[in-house]
Protein backbone atom coordinates (compact mmCIF):
# COMPACT_ATOMS: atom_id res chain seq x y z
CA UNK A 1 0.00 0.00 0.00
CA UNK A 2 1.89 3.02 -1.26
CA UNK A 3 0.97 6.14 0.62
CA UNK A 4 0.40 9.02 -1.79
CA UNK A 5 2.56 11.96 -0.74
CA UNK A 6 0.37 15.00 -0.31
CA UNK A 7 0.96 18.09 -2.41
CA UNK A 8 1.19 20.20 0.72
CA UNK A 9 1.94 19.22 4.28
CA UNK A 10 2.98 21.06 7.42
CA UNK A 11 4.51 19.73 10.64
CA UNK A 12 4.40 21.51 13.96
CA UNK A 13 3.82 24.80 12.19
CA UNK A 14 3.60 27.66 14.70
CA UNK A 15 3.63 31.42 14.69
CA UNK A 16 3.30 33.84 17.56
CA UNK A 17 2.85 37.58 17.50
CA UNK A 18 4.37 38.81 20.73
CA UNK A 19 2.66 36.69 23.35
CA UNK A 20 -0.23 35.69 21.10
CA UNK A 21 0.02 32.23 19.58
CA UNK A 22 -1.83 32.77 16.32
CA UNK A 23 -0.98 29.33 14.92
CA UNK A 24 0.16 26.49 17.17
CA UNK A 25 1.69 23.18 16.24
CA UNK A 26 -0.38 22.59 13.14
CA UNK A 27 0.06 19.26 11.30
CA UNK A 28 -1.78 19.47 8.06
CA UNK A 29 -1.85 17.50 4.81
CA UNK A 30 -3.55 18.26 1.53
CA UNK A 31 -3.59 15.69 -1.30
CA UNK A 32 -3.18 16.86 -4.88
CA UNK A 33 -6.42 17.68 -6.69
CA UNK A 34 -8.57 18.25 -3.62
CA UNK A 35 -10.74 21.24 -2.85
CA UNK A 36 -10.27 21.85 0.84
CA UNK A 37 -12.03 24.42 2.94
CA UNK A 38 -10.67 25.93 6.13
CA UNK A 39 -13.30 27.35 8.41
CA UNK A 40 -13.22 28.77 11.91
CA UNK A 41 -14.28 31.80 13.92
CA UNK A 42 -12.67 35.24 13.47
CA UNK A 43 -9.13 35.28 14.77
CA UNK A 44 -8.82 31.48 14.62
CA UNK A 45 -5.55 31.81 12.73
CA UNK A 46 -6.70 30.84 9.24
CA UNK A 47 -5.05 33.72 7.39
CA UNK A 48 -1.90 33.36 9.46
CA UNK A 49 -1.77 29.66 8.68
CA UNK A 50 -2.02 30.06 4.90
CA UNK A 51 0.39 33.01 5.05
CA UNK A 52 2.93 30.63 6.58
CA UNK A 53 2.25 28.21 3.75
CA UNK A 54 2.80 30.78 0.99
CA UNK A 55 5.71 32.46 2.74
CA UNK A 56 4.15 35.85 3.28
CA UNK A 57 5.16 35.53 6.91
CA UNK A 58 7.81 33.31 8.45
CA UNK A 59 7.06 30.63 11.04
CA UNK A 60 8.28 30.72 14.64
CA UNK A 61 8.81 26.98 14.25
CA UNK A 62 7.75 24.03 12.13
CA UNK A 63 8.08 23.05 8.49
CA UNK A 64 6.15 23.39 5.25
CA UNK A 65 6.63 20.73 2.58
CA UNK A 66 5.32 21.42 -0.92
CA UNK A 67 5.51 18.84 -3.66
CA UNK A 68 7.98 16.74 -1.68
CA UNK A 69 10.32 19.67 -1.03
CA UNK A 70 10.89 21.54 2.23
CA UNK A 71 10.02 25.15 1.39
CA UNK A 72 10.06 26.48 4.96
CA UNK A 73 13.04 28.77 4.35
CA UNK A 74 12.14 29.73 0.79
CA UNK A 75 11.18 33.39 0.27
CA UNK A 76 7.61 34.01 -0.83
CA UNK A 77 8.37 34.79 -4.47
CA UNK A 78 10.13 31.46 -4.90
CA UNK A 79 7.20 29.59 -3.40
CA UNK A 80 4.90 31.33 -5.84
CA UNK A 81 7.12 30.19 -8.67
CA UNK A 82 7.07 26.68 -7.25
CA UNK A 83 3.30 26.81 -7.75
CA UNK A 84 1.65 28.30 -4.66
CA UNK A 85 -0.64 31.23 -5.42
CA UNK A 86 -2.32 33.31 -2.71
CA UNK A 87 -5.21 35.71 -3.06
CA UNK A 88 -5.33 38.25 -0.28
CA UNK A 89 -8.13 38.50 2.25
CA UNK A 90 -7.68 42.26 2.21
CA UNK A 91 -7.89 43.14 -1.46
CA UNK A 92 -4.45 43.86 -2.86
CA UNK A 93 -4.48 44.84 -6.51
CA UNK A 94 -2.70 47.42 -8.67
CA UNK A 95 -5.37 50.11 -8.35
CA UNK A 96 -3.76 52.53 -10.79
CA UNK A 97 -3.26 49.98 -13.55
CA UNK A 98 -5.93 48.63 -15.85
CA UNK A 99 -7.72 45.39 -15.02
CA UNK A 100 -5.96 43.76 -17.95
CA UNK A 101 -2.51 44.93 -16.79
CA UNK A 102 -3.22 43.42 -13.39
CA UNK A 103 -3.70 39.93 -14.79
CA UNK A 104 -1.00 40.45 -17.45
CA UNK A 105 1.57 40.86 -14.68
CA UNK A 106 0.59 37.48 -13.30
CA UNK A 107 0.55 35.89 -16.77
CA UNK A 108 3.94 37.46 -17.51
CA UNK A 109 5.44 35.80 -14.45
CA UNK A 110 4.15 32.43 -15.50
CA UNK A 111 5.29 32.95 -19.11
CA UNK A 112 8.78 34.02 -18.00
CA UNK A 113 9.14 30.86 -15.93
CA UNK A 114 7.75 28.51 -18.55
CA UNK A 115 10.65 27.37 -20.73
CA UNK A 116 8.41 26.80 -23.71
CA UNK A 117 6.79 30.21 -23.63
CA UNK A 118 7.76 33.88 -23.87
CA UNK A 119 5.90 36.92 -22.59
CA UNK A 120 5.04 38.32 -26.01
CA UNK A 121 2.22 40.85 -26.29
CA UNK A 122 0.12 38.15 -27.93
CA UNK A 123 0.71 35.49 -25.27
CA UNK A 124 -0.03 38.02 -22.54
CA UNK A 125 -3.24 39.04 -24.27
CA UNK A 126 -4.36 35.42 -24.63
CA UNK A 127 -3.59 34.30 -21.11
CA UNK A 128 -4.68 37.53 -19.48
CA UNK A 129 -8.01 37.62 -21.27
CA UNK A 130 -8.59 33.92 -20.56
CA UNK A 131 -8.27 34.59 -16.84
CA UNK A 132 -10.59 37.60 -17.10
CA UNK A 133 -13.17 35.66 -19.06
CA UNK A 134 -13.24 32.85 -16.51
CA UNK A 135 -13.90 35.34 -13.73
CA UNK A 136 -16.41 37.32 -15.79
CA UNK A 137 -14.28 40.46 -15.85
CA UNK A 138 -13.50 40.54 -19.58
CA UNK A 139 -15.79 43.53 -20.15
CA UNK A 140 -13.81 45.60 -17.68
CA UNK A 141 -10.37 44.84 -19.13
CA UNK A 142 -9.55 48.46 -19.96
CA UNK A 143 -11.00 49.92 -16.80
CA UNK A 144 -8.77 51.20 -14.02
CA UNK A 145 -8.70 48.43 -11.42
CA UNK A 146 -9.27 50.84 -8.55
CA UNK A 147 -12.59 51.89 -10.13
CA UNK A 148 -14.05 48.39 -10.07
CA UNK A 149 -16.84 47.57 -7.65
CA UNK A 150 -15.57 45.91 -4.50
CA UNK A 151 -16.88 42.48 -5.44
CA UNK A 152 -15.19 42.73 -8.81
CA UNK A 153 -11.92 43.65 -7.17
CA UNK A 154 -12.20 40.42 -5.21
CA UNK A 155 -12.71 38.54 -8.45
CA UNK A 156 -9.70 40.29 -9.96
CA UNK A 157 -7.63 38.84 -7.12
CA UNK A 158 -8.84 35.42 -8.15
CA UNK A 159 -8.13 36.15 -11.82
CA UNK A 160 -4.54 37.08 -10.96
CA UNK A 161 -4.20 33.83 -9.04
CA UNK A 162 -5.54 31.92 -12.05
CA UNK A 163 -3.21 33.65 -14.51
CA UNK A 164 -0.28 32.34 -12.48
CA UNK A 165 -1.40 28.81 -13.41
CA UNK A 166 -0.65 27.57 -9.91
CA UNK A 167 -0.66 24.00 -8.63
CA UNK A 168 -2.10 25.15 -5.34
CA UNK A 169 -4.48 28.09 -5.25
CA UNK A 170 -5.15 29.58 -1.84
CA UNK A 171 -8.29 31.72 -1.69
CA UNK A 172 -8.73 33.79 1.45
CA UNK A 173 -12.42 34.69 1.83
CA UNK A 174 -12.94 35.31 -1.89
CA UNK A 175 -16.73 35.74 -1.74
CA UNK A 176 -16.68 38.64 0.71
CA UNK A 177 -18.71 41.41 -0.88
CA UNK A 178 -20.10 39.37 -3.78
CA UNK A 179 -23.81 39.38 -4.57
CA UNK A 180 -25.81 36.14 -4.45
CA UNK A 181 -25.73 35.79 -8.23
CA UNK A 182 -21.99 36.38 -8.29
CA UNK A 183 -21.51 33.81 -5.56
CA UNK A 184 -23.27 31.18 -7.68
CA UNK A 185 -20.99 31.76 -10.65
CA UNK A 186 -18.03 31.87 -8.30
CA UNK A 187 -18.87 28.41 -6.99
CA UNK A 188 -19.00 27.14 -10.56
CA UNK A 189 -15.65 28.80 -11.26
CA UNK A 190 -13.90 27.21 -8.29
CA UNK A 191 -15.28 23.82 -9.32
CA UNK A 192 -13.71 24.30 -12.71
CA UNK A 193 -10.41 25.47 -11.22
CA UNK A 194 -10.52 22.40 -9.02
CA UNK A 195 -10.21 20.19 -12.05
CA UNK A 196 -6.71 21.51 -12.76
CA UNK A 197 -5.39 22.74 -9.45
CA UNK A 198 -5.56 21.96 -5.78
CA UNK A 199 -7.62 24.55 -3.94
CA UNK A 200 -7.36 25.71 -0.36
CA UNK A 201 -10.35 27.87 0.42
CA UNK A 202 -10.89 29.95 3.54
CA UNK A 203 -14.55 30.83 3.67
CA UNK A 204 -17.18 32.04 6.11
CA UNK A 205 -20.16 31.44 3.83
CA UNK A 206 -21.21 27.89 4.80
CA UNK A 207 -23.31 27.39 1.66
CA UNK A 208 -20.22 27.95 -0.45
CA UNK A 209 -18.18 25.64 1.76
CA UNK A 210 -20.74 22.86 1.65
CA UNK A 211 -21.14 23.19 -2.10
CA UNK A 212 -17.43 23.04 -2.86
CA UNK A 213 -15.33 21.35 -0.23
CA UNK A 214 -14.43 17.69 -0.47
CA UNK A 215 -13.00 17.96 3.01
CA UNK A 216 -13.13 20.65 5.65
CA UNK A 217 -10.55 21.63 8.24
CA UNK A 218 -11.84 23.55 11.23
CA UNK A 219 -9.48 25.87 13.08
CA UNK A 220 -9.97 27.46 16.46
CA UNK A 221 -7.49 29.43 18.56
CA UNK A 222 -4.58 28.56 16.31
CA UNK A 223 -5.21 24.82 16.37
CA UNK A 224 -6.92 22.32 14.11
CA UNK A 225 -10.10 21.45 15.93
CA UNK A 226 -11.51 18.90 13.50
CA UNK A 227 -11.16 17.63 9.98
CA UNK A 228 -13.49 15.56 7.83
CA UNK A 229 -16.06 15.45 5.08
CA UNK A 230 -18.76 18.12 5.08
CA UNK A 231 -21.20 15.62 6.63
CA UNK A 232 -18.80 14.69 9.41
CA UNK A 233 -18.08 18.32 10.19
CA UNK A 234 -21.76 19.18 10.27
CA UNK A 235 -22.33 16.39 12.79
CA UNK A 236 -19.31 17.20 14.98
CA UNK A 237 -20.33 18.42 18.44
CA UNK A 238 -17.12 20.32 19.19
CA UNK A 239 -17.35 22.15 15.90
CA UNK A 240 -20.93 23.09 16.51
CA UNK A 241 -19.97 24.54 19.84
CA UNK A 242 -16.98 26.49 18.58
CA UNK A 243 -18.41 27.71 15.38
CA UNK A 244 -21.52 26.48 13.67
CA UNK A 245 -23.87 26.52 16.63
CA UNK A 246 -22.37 29.70 18.14
CA UNK B 1 -0.61 51.17 -32.96
CA UNK B 2 0.21 53.18 -29.87
CA UNK B 3 3.73 51.81 -30.16
CA UNK B 4 4.03 53.31 -33.62
CA UNK B 5 2.74 56.67 -32.45
CA UNK B 6 5.19 56.83 -29.60
CA UNK B 7 8.10 55.81 -31.82
CA UNK B 8 7.24 58.62 -34.24
CA UNK B 9 6.99 61.12 -31.43
CA UNK B 10 10.40 60.21 -30.06
CA UNK B 11 11.96 60.23 -33.50
CA UNK B 12 10.43 63.65 -34.14
CA UNK B 13 11.90 65.03 -30.90
CA UNK B 14 15.37 63.77 -31.84
CA UNK B 15 15.04 65.19 -35.36
CA UNK B 16 13.93 68.53 -33.99
CA UNK B 17 16.94 68.65 -31.68
CA UNK B 18 19.14 67.74 -34.63
CA UNK B 19 17.72 70.61 -36.68
CA UNK B 20 18.15 73.03 -33.77
CA UNK B 21 21.90 72.59 -34.02
CA UNK B 22 21.72 74.60 -37.24
CA UNK B 23 19.00 77.01 -36.18
CA UNK B 24 19.87 78.05 -32.64
CA UNK B 25 22.02 81.07 -31.94
CA UNK B 26 25.35 80.19 -30.35
CA UNK B 27 24.32 81.08 -26.81
CA UNK B 28 21.22 78.92 -26.86
CA UNK B 29 22.99 76.08 -28.60
CA UNK B 30 25.38 76.06 -25.65
CA UNK B 31 22.47 75.86 -23.21
CA UNK B 32 20.89 73.04 -25.19
CA UNK B 33 24.10 71.00 -25.18
CA UNK B 34 24.28 71.27 -21.43
CA UNK B 35 20.57 70.55 -21.02
CA UNK B 36 20.76 67.40 -23.11
CA UNK B 37 23.55 65.96 -20.98
CA UNK B 38 21.79 66.88 -17.75
CA UNK B 39 18.52 65.52 -19.15
CA UNK B 40 20.26 62.16 -19.46
CA UNK B 41 21.10 62.49 -15.77
CA UNK B 42 17.41 63.19 -15.12
CA UNK B 43 16.36 60.19 -17.23
CA UNK B 44 18.58 57.95 -15.15
CA UNK B 45 17.06 59.38 -12.00
CA UNK B 46 13.57 58.95 -13.43
CA UNK B 47 14.09 55.23 -13.90
CA UNK B 48 14.63 54.76 -10.17
CA UNK B 49 12.30 57.49 -8.90
CA UNK B 50 9.56 57.73 -11.51
CA UNK B 51 9.22 54.17 -12.71
CA UNK B 52 10.35 52.16 -9.69
CA UNK B 53 9.17 54.56 -6.99
CA UNK B 54 12.55 54.80 -5.26
CA UNK B 55 12.92 58.32 -3.91
CA UNK B 56 16.69 58.66 -3.75
CA UNK B 57 18.29 61.81 -2.40
CA UNK B 58 21.76 60.74 -3.40
CA UNK B 59 21.91 60.45 -7.15
CA UNK B 60 24.56 63.18 -7.36
CA UNK B 61 27.06 60.49 -6.36
CA UNK B 62 26.36 58.46 -9.51
CA UNK B 63 26.65 61.50 -11.74
CA UNK B 64 29.82 62.54 -9.92
CA UNK B 65 31.25 59.01 -10.08
CA UNK B 66 30.98 59.20 -13.86
CA UNK B 67 32.36 62.72 -13.85
CA UNK B 68 35.38 61.85 -11.71
CA UNK B 69 35.87 58.42 -13.29
CA UNK B 70 36.34 60.12 -16.65
CA UNK B 71 37.90 63.37 -15.43
CA UNK B 72 40.57 61.98 -13.09
CA UNK B 73 41.78 59.36 -15.55
CA UNK B 74 42.16 62.02 -18.22
CA UNK B 75 43.76 64.61 -15.97
CA UNK B 76 46.11 62.40 -13.94
CA UNK B 77 46.63 59.33 -16.09
CA UNK B 78 46.45 60.95 -19.49
CA UNK B 79 43.81 58.52 -20.74
CA UNK B 80 42.08 59.33 -23.99
CA UNK B 81 38.35 60.03 -24.14
CA UNK B 82 36.92 56.56 -24.86
CA UNK B 83 38.68 54.63 -22.08
CA UNK B 84 38.02 57.57 -19.74
CA UNK B 85 34.31 57.39 -20.51
CA UNK B 86 34.51 53.66 -19.83
CA UNK B 87 36.13 54.34 -16.46
CA UNK B 88 33.33 56.77 -15.61
CA UNK B 89 30.61 54.26 -16.51
CA UNK B 90 32.29 51.52 -14.56
CA UNK B 91 32.76 53.71 -11.48
CA UNK B 92 29.10 54.76 -11.46
CA UNK B 93 27.78 51.27 -12.08
CA UNK B 94 29.86 49.66 -9.35
CA UNK B 95 28.94 52.41 -6.92
CA UNK B 96 25.25 51.92 -7.75
CA UNK B 97 25.58 48.19 -7.18
CA UNK B 98 27.11 48.62 -3.73
CA UNK B 99 24.88 51.52 -2.63
CA UNK B 100 21.79 49.81 -4.03
CA UNK B 101 22.60 46.56 -2.30
CA UNK B 102 22.86 48.30 1.07
CA UNK B 103 20.26 51.06 0.72
CA UNK B 104 17.51 48.82 -0.68
CA UNK B 105 17.28 47.06 2.62
CA UNK B 106 15.35 50.14 3.67
CA UNK B 107 12.28 51.79 2.21
CA UNK B 108 10.55 55.17 2.29
CA UNK B 109 12.09 57.84 4.47
CA UNK B 110 14.91 55.56 5.61
CA UNK B 111 15.85 54.99 1.97
CA UNK B 112 15.95 58.74 1.38
CA UNK B 113 18.21 59.23 4.37
CA UNK B 114 20.53 56.34 3.57
CA UNK B 115 21.04 57.46 -0.03
CA UNK B 116 21.57 61.02 1.20
CA UNK B 117 24.24 59.82 3.64
CA UNK B 118 26.05 57.78 1.00
CA UNK B 119 26.09 60.76 -1.33
CA UNK B 120 27.39 62.95 1.48
CA UNK B 121 30.20 60.49 2.13
CA UNK B 122 31.04 60.57 -1.57
CA UNK B 123 31.02 64.37 -1.56
CA UNK B 124 33.28 64.56 1.49
CA UNK B 125 35.61 62.04 -0.12
CA UNK B 126 36.06 64.27 -3.13
CA UNK B 127 36.96 67.09 -0.73
CA UNK B 128 39.26 64.88 1.35
CA UNK B 129 41.37 64.05 -1.69
CA UNK B 130 41.74 67.70 -2.58
CA UNK B 131 45.30 67.05 -3.74
CA UNK B 132 43.88 65.11 -6.65
CA UNK B 133 40.46 66.69 -7.14
CA UNK B 134 41.14 70.30 -6.14
CA UNK B 135 37.80 70.13 -4.32
CA UNK B 136 35.27 72.84 -5.04
CA UNK B 137 37.64 74.70 -7.28
CA UNK B 138 37.89 71.62 -9.45
CA UNK B 139 39.99 70.55 -12.39
CA UNK B 140 39.90 71.94 -15.87
CA UNK B 141 40.72 69.27 -18.41
CA UNK B 142 43.29 70.33 -21.01
CA UNK B 143 41.61 71.12 -24.31
CA UNK B 144 44.08 69.00 -26.23
CA UNK B 145 42.96 65.88 -24.36
CA UNK B 146 39.29 66.34 -25.13
CA UNK B 147 39.23 64.88 -28.58
CA UNK B 148 37.03 62.01 -29.56
CA UNK B 149 38.52 59.38 -31.85
CA UNK B 150 36.08 57.80 -34.27
CA UNK B 151 36.98 55.46 -37.13
CA UNK B 152 38.65 57.63 -39.77
CA UNK B 153 38.55 60.92 -37.92
CA UNK B 154 39.08 62.68 -34.66
CA UNK B 155 36.80 65.40 -33.31
CA UNK B 156 37.57 68.07 -30.80
CA UNK B 157 34.84 68.18 -28.18
CA UNK B 158 35.63 71.80 -27.53
CA UNK B 159 33.95 72.73 -30.81
CA UNK B 160 30.35 73.81 -30.05
CA UNK B 161 28.77 71.95 -32.97
CA UNK B 162 30.62 68.71 -32.21
CA UNK B 163 29.75 69.07 -28.59
CA UNK B 164 26.08 69.55 -29.43
CA UNK B 165 26.05 66.48 -31.66
CA UNK B 166 27.87 64.36 -29.09
CA UNK B 167 25.33 65.37 -26.44
CA UNK B 168 22.49 64.61 -28.84
CA UNK B 169 23.99 61.20 -29.64
CA UNK B 170 24.11 60.34 -25.93
CA UNK B 171 20.57 61.59 -25.43
CA UNK B 172 19.33 59.52 -28.37
CA UNK B 173 20.96 56.33 -27.12
CA UNK B 174 19.67 56.76 -23.58
CA UNK B 175 16.18 57.80 -24.67
CA UNK B 176 16.01 54.71 -26.90
CA UNK B 177 17.25 52.51 -24.10
CA UNK B 178 14.72 53.90 -21.62
CA UNK B 179 11.90 53.57 -24.14
CA UNK B 180 12.70 49.91 -24.79
CA UNK B 181 13.20 49.25 -21.12
CA UNK B 182 9.96 50.69 -19.80
CA UNK B 183 7.88 48.88 -22.41
CA UNK B 184 9.58 45.54 -21.76
CA UNK B 185 8.29 42.95 -19.28
CA UNK B 186 11.00 44.17 -16.93
CA UNK B 187 9.79 47.77 -17.13
CA UNK B 188 6.22 46.71 -16.46
CA UNK B 189 7.45 44.85 -13.41
CA UNK B 190 9.20 47.98 -12.11
CA UNK B 191 6.05 50.07 -12.46
CA UNK B 192 4.05 47.38 -10.71
CA UNK B 193 6.58 47.27 -7.86
CA UNK B 194 6.11 51.00 -7.45
CA UNK B 195 2.33 50.48 -7.33
CA UNK B 196 2.13 47.51 -4.96
CA UNK B 197 5.27 45.80 -3.80
CA UNK B 198 3.60 43.17 -1.63
CA UNK B 199 1.32 42.08 -4.45
CA UNK B 200 4.31 41.74 -6.78
CA UNK B 201 6.09 39.54 -4.28
CA UNK B 202 3.02 37.33 -4.13
CA UNK B 203 2.97 37.16 -7.92
CA UNK B 204 6.38 35.53 -7.76
CA UNK B 205 8.63 38.52 -8.55
CA UNK B 206 11.91 38.96 -6.73
CA UNK B 207 11.29 42.54 -5.64
CA UNK B 208 14.75 43.16 -4.23
CA UNK B 209 16.55 41.91 -7.34
CA UNK B 210 14.31 43.97 -9.62
CA UNK B 211 14.84 47.12 -7.58
CA UNK B 212 18.58 46.54 -7.45
CA UNK B 213 18.72 46.16 -11.22
CA UNK B 214 16.75 49.39 -11.52
CA UNK B 215 19.21 51.27 -9.28
CA UNK B 216 22.18 49.86 -11.17
CA UNK B 217 20.81 50.83 -14.60
CA UNK B 218 19.81 54.20 -13.18
CA UNK B 219 23.34 54.65 -11.78
CA UNK B 220 24.83 53.63 -15.10
CA UNK B 221 22.80 56.21 -17.01
CA UNK B 222 23.60 58.97 -14.50
CA UNK B 223 27.28 58.05 -14.67
CA UNK B 224 27.13 58.23 -18.45
CA UNK B 225 25.80 61.76 -18.12
CA UNK B 226 28.54 62.63 -15.64
CA UNK B 227 31.32 61.16 -17.77
CA UNK B 228 29.99 62.94 -20.85
CA UNK B 229 29.79 66.18 -18.91
CA UNK B 230 33.47 65.90 -17.98
CA UNK B 231 34.71 65.40 -21.52
CA UNK B 232 32.27 67.79 -23.18
CA UNK B 233 32.60 70.73 -20.82
CA UNK B 234 36.06 69.99 -19.49
CA UNK B 235 35.34 70.79 -15.88
CA UNK B 236 35.29 68.39 -12.92
CA UNK B 237 34.47 69.74 -9.46
CA UNK B 238 33.07 68.67 -6.10
CA UNK B 239 30.02 70.86 -6.57
CA UNK B 240 28.54 68.18 -8.80
CA UNK B 241 28.67 65.70 -5.91
CA UNK B 242 26.89 68.04 -3.50
CA UNK B 243 23.33 67.68 -2.25
CA UNK B 244 22.19 70.29 -4.76
CA UNK B 245 22.88 67.88 -7.61
CA UNK B 246 20.83 65.20 -5.90
CA UNK B 247 17.86 67.53 -5.58
CA UNK B 248 18.04 68.99 -9.08
CA UNK B 249 17.22 65.77 -11.00
CA UNK B 250 14.28 65.27 -8.66
CA UNK B 251 12.98 68.75 -9.54
CA UNK B 252 13.60 68.29 -13.26
CA UNK B 253 11.73 65.01 -13.24
CA UNK B 254 8.84 66.33 -11.16
CA UNK B 255 8.57 69.34 -13.42
CA UNK B 256 8.68 67.36 -16.66
CA UNK B 257 6.63 64.42 -15.46
CA UNK B 258 7.76 61.43 -13.41
CA UNK B 259 7.56 58.06 -15.15
CA UNK B 260 7.38 59.57 -18.62
CA UNK B 261 10.15 59.05 -21.17
CA UNK B 262 10.26 62.66 -22.37
CA UNK B 263 9.46 64.35 -19.07
CA UNK B 264 13.07 64.58 -17.84
CA UNK B 265 14.16 66.37 -21.01
CA UNK B 266 11.22 68.77 -20.88
CA UNK B 267 11.72 69.43 -17.18
CA UNK B 268 15.45 70.08 -17.47
CA UNK B 269 14.97 72.41 -20.42
CA UNK B 270 12.17 74.26 -18.70
CA UNK B 271 14.08 74.76 -15.48
CA UNK B 272 17.15 76.04 -17.33
CA UNK B 273 15.13 78.63 -19.14
CA UNK B 274 13.16 79.70 -16.10
CA UNK B 275 16.44 80.34 -14.30
CA UNK B 276 18.03 81.91 -17.34
CA UNK B 277 15.13 84.27 -17.97
CA UNK B 278 14.59 85.14 -14.34
CA UNK B 279 18.24 85.89 -13.65
CA UNK B 280 18.17 88.42 -16.49
CA UNK B 281 15.64 90.50 -14.61
CA UNK B 282 16.36 90.02 -10.93
CA UNK B 283 19.03 88.78 -8.59
CA UNK B 284 16.30 87.08 -6.57
CA UNK B 285 15.80 84.61 -9.38
CA UNK B 286 15.47 81.68 -7.00
CA UNK B 287 12.25 83.27 -5.78
CA UNK B 288 10.92 83.29 -9.33
CA UNK B 289 11.99 79.68 -9.78
CA UNK B 290 10.19 78.74 -6.59
CA UNK B 291 7.04 80.53 -7.74
CA UNK B 292 7.17 78.89 -11.15
CA UNK B 293 7.50 75.50 -9.50
CA UNK B 294 4.53 76.13 -7.24
CA UNK B 295 2.39 77.23 -10.19
CA UNK B 296 3.40 74.16 -12.14
CA UNK B 297 2.59 71.82 -9.30
CA UNK B 298 -0.81 73.51 -8.98
CA UNK B 299 -1.70 73.35 -12.66
CA UNK B 300 0.40 70.38 -13.78
CA UNK B 301 0.42 68.18 -10.69
CA UNK B 302 1.89 65.27 -12.62
CA UNK B 303 4.51 67.35 -14.36
CA UNK B 304 4.23 68.63 -17.90
CA UNK B 305 4.42 65.36 -19.83
CA UNK B 306 2.59 63.49 -17.06
CA UNK B 307 -0.36 65.87 -17.20
CA UNK B 308 -0.42 65.81 -21.00
CA UNK B 309 -0.59 62.01 -20.80
CA UNK B 310 -3.36 62.09 -18.25
CA UNK B 311 -5.54 64.60 -20.09
CA UNK B 312 -4.86 64.13 -23.78
CA UNK B 313 -2.42 61.42 -24.81
CA UNK B 314 -2.91 58.28 -22.74
CA UNK B 315 -0.53 56.33 -24.99
CA UNK B 316 2.48 58.42 -23.97
CA UNK B 317 5.09 56.07 -22.52
N1 LIG C 1 0.63 40.84 11.91
C1 LIG C 1 0.02 40.55 13.06
N2 LIG C 1 0.46 41.11 14.20
C2 LIG C 1 -0.13 40.82 15.39
N3 LIG C 1 -1.17 40.01 15.51
C3 LIG C 1 -1.66 39.41 14.42
C4 LIG C 1 -1.09 39.66 13.13
N4 LIG C 1 -1.78 38.93 12.21
C5 LIG C 1 -2.73 38.29 12.90
N5 LIG C 1 -2.67 38.54 14.21
C6 LIG C 1 -3.52 37.97 15.26
O1 LIG C 1 -3.47 36.56 15.12
C7 LIG C 1 -4.75 36.00 15.33
C8 LIG C 1 -5.13 35.20 14.12
O2 LIG C 1 -5.39 36.07 13.05
P1 LIG C 1 -5.82 35.59 11.60
O3 LIG C 1 -5.88 36.80 10.74
O4 LIG C 1 -4.92 34.50 11.17
O5 LIG C 1 -7.26 35.02 11.85
P2 LIG C 1 -8.35 34.53 10.82
O6 LIG C 1 -8.75 33.19 11.23
O7 LIG C 1 -7.89 34.72 9.44
O8 LIG C 1 -9.54 35.54 11.13
P3 LIG C 1 -10.62 36.19 10.14
O9 LIG C 1 -11.68 35.20 9.94
O10 LIG C 1 -11.12 37.39 10.89
O11 LIG C 1 -9.92 36.56 8.87
C9 LIG C 1 -5.70 37.15 15.62
O12 LIG C 1 -5.85 37.27 17.01
C10 LIG C 1 -4.98 38.35 15.06
O13 LIG C 1 -5.31 39.51 15.78
MG1 LIG D 1 -8.41 35.81 7.83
Amino acid sequence: MAAVTPLLSTRGLSRSFGGLKAVREVDFALPEGQIRAIIGPNGAGKTTFVSLVCGRILPSSGTVVFDGRDVSRLPAHKRVRAGIAYTFQITSIFSNLTVFDNVALAAQRHLLDDRQARPTARALEEEGMAALEKTGLADFAEKRAGNLAYGHQRLLEVAMGLALKPRLLILDEPTQGLSDGEIDSFVALVREIGREATVLLIEHNMDVVMALAERITVMDQGRILAEGTPEEIRADKAVQQAYLGG
Amino acid sequence: MTNVKSLWLHAAVILLLFALNFLLPEYHRGIFSRVMVLAVFAMGYNLAFGYTGLLSLGHAMFFAAGLYGAGLTIYHLGWSVWPALGAGLLAGTLLALVVGFLALRTTGVAFMIVTLMFAQVFYLTTLYFTTYTRGEEGLVLPQAMRSLALPGASFSLTDPATRYMAALALLTIVLGLVLILVRSPYGRALIAIRENEERMRMLGYDVFANKLASVVISGLICAAAGAAYAVLFGYVGSGFASIQYSILPLLWVLLGGAATTLGPLIGTLFMFYIIDTASDYTTAYLLVVGLALILLILYFPKGIAGTVRERWLPWLP
